[in-house]
């Protein structure tokens, strides 16, 4: 893990994304979900030597497709077009998923609806009437990764703190997440409680009044 | 026994009937069976039970079917979409039933149909509302589910190309569920670009061994 220094200004998304690229393990083989987590493979180096994992059945991914590298056979869990990598691997559904609940993946990044100050994560329904639900890897990926670390804002459009005491929202997986990348704070939660590593437009204090579980400064 | 080398998709597939239960692959397109699908528009079965990841793209392939309200129900992990329009009409109108199965779960669950497994403890799910009811065990301080297998009567799947004894190569991330639909099924239909002789695949190079397929049909390549 790098140093993150407190900052003046809020975190832009690619300044998550690079924070986030900076404390992956050099070597680590990684699962970066779909939305704000992708944005994170633009910050790898080719020095970290980072292997990217797709639920759809593939080691060694790489950059999006484009012009004629597009090939409706080779996608990402996006149904993104995708390029493949030397070294690059291809297997089928139930090897992909058991390589990742089998704890082989070192590092999974997801977004998120809510996550409690143990570490349950919500990301997949938001229980409202009518919605259909859809599932797809996210409850496989929650638990299955050595590391399961979140990006997300940590506030609503209507303010309220996406970190909670216990989550109001379906469960995705229990106890599973260990670090949340926010615009204002970066967290590690571990043996129920909530470290603060980092604020950014924010001072501690302010952040603690906001946020409606007990935080400690790293 | 070597499978039969159906001469259409239409041939291919004249064996499925109404109320069957029928593995279909692909993710999102890749692996998709399109004209295997299109077959089984026009064969008229109907009363379908369909397991596939998704519920269907925009106005193609098994969104059509769903649309034609021949399913009367799917498993899979990811219904909704953008363009799941289709699937989203007969879901609000209580046309088809759903059952929702988180991804490694679904991928597990054929995977042990085809391997003769009764069912297994998984981790995924615990806790959720898509293992209420279910059984579950705390093994090593750690929670799991039960899920039983999904067995069908037919799966249809893509592959790249079939040697005669129906060895099966698939091409780049087209493979996904492919290679267990295959195991899972009682009677395996592929399409694939071309049929080759026996012994021009690669012992080392199959994937998916023609034990499991039961019917090939060649339809040419775009590639």
């Amino acid at each position: 893990m790098t140093e993150t220094p407190t900052t003046e200004d809020k975190l832009t998304r690619d300044e998550m994304a690079q924070q986030v690229a900076r404390d992956i393990p050099a070597g680590a083989f990684v699962n970066l979900g779909i939305g704000q987590p992708t944005n994170v493979s633009n910050f790898l180096t080719a020095q970290q030597g980072v292997t990217l994992h797709t639920e759809n059945g593939m080691l060694g991914m790489g950059p999006v497709a484009t012009g004629e590298e597009v090939d409706e056979d080779l996608i990402n869990a996006g149904k993104i077009p995708v390029t493949e990598l030397p070294g690059a691997a291809y297997f089928h559904h139930a090897d992909s998923f058991a390589m990742m609940r089998g704890g082989h993946l070192d590092v999974c990044v997801l977004g998120a609806f809510q996550i409690s100050k143990n570490g349950d994560l919500a990301n997949w329904h938001t229980g409202a009437e009518g919605a259909i639900p859809a599932v797809g890897g996210a409850m496989d990926l929650a638990i299955g990764a050595k590391a399961t670390w979140v990006m997300m804002s940590l506030f609503t459009k209507t303010g309220e703190s996406k970190l909670v005491e216990t989550l109001s929202y379906p469960v995705t997986g229990l106890g599973c997440v260990s670090r949340i990348y926010t615009e204002v704070a970066i967290f590690e939660l571990r043996d129920g409680k909530v470290f603060v590593r980092s604020v950014h437009g924010i001072s501690f204090d302010e952040l603690a009044a906001k946020v409606p579980v007990e935080l400690t400064w790293a | 026994m070597a499978p039969r080398i159906a001469n259409s998709a239409a041939d291919a597939v004249a064996e499925i009937s109404d109320g069957s239960t029928i593995l279909i692959g692909g993710f999102g397109n890749a692996g998709q069976p399109m004209e295997l699908i299109d077959a089984l528009m026009e064969c008229g079965a109907t009363d379908l039970t369909v397991v596939n990841n998704n519920a269907g793209q925009a106005d193609a392939g098994l969104a059509l079917l769903i649309k034609e309200r021949r399913v009367k129900k799917i498993i899979c992990s990811f219904p909704r979409q953008s363009d799941s329009w289709h699937f989203d009409e007969a879901y609000r109108a209580g046309d088809i039933e759903l059952e929702l199965v988180p991804q490694g779960n679904l991928a597990e669950r054929i995977r042990a149909a085809g391997a003769g497994i009764g069912g297994f403890f998984t981790p995924t799910g615990y806790g959720t509302l898509l293992a209420e009811g279910k059984e579950t065990r705390t093994i090593d301080g750690i929670g799991y589910v039960l899920e039983t297998p999904i067995h069908a009567d037919f799966a249809l799947i893509k592959a790249l190309k079939a040697d005669t004894f129906g060895n099966l190569v698939y091409r780049k991330t087209a493979r996904n569920f492919g290679p267990i639909m295959a195991t899972a099924a009682k009677a395996a239909i592929v399409q694939v670009d071309e049929v080759v002789e026996v012994g021009s695949i690669d012992p080392e190079h199959v994937i998916t061994p023609g034990i499991y397929v039961d019917t090939v049909v060649a339809l040419g390549g775009e590639k």
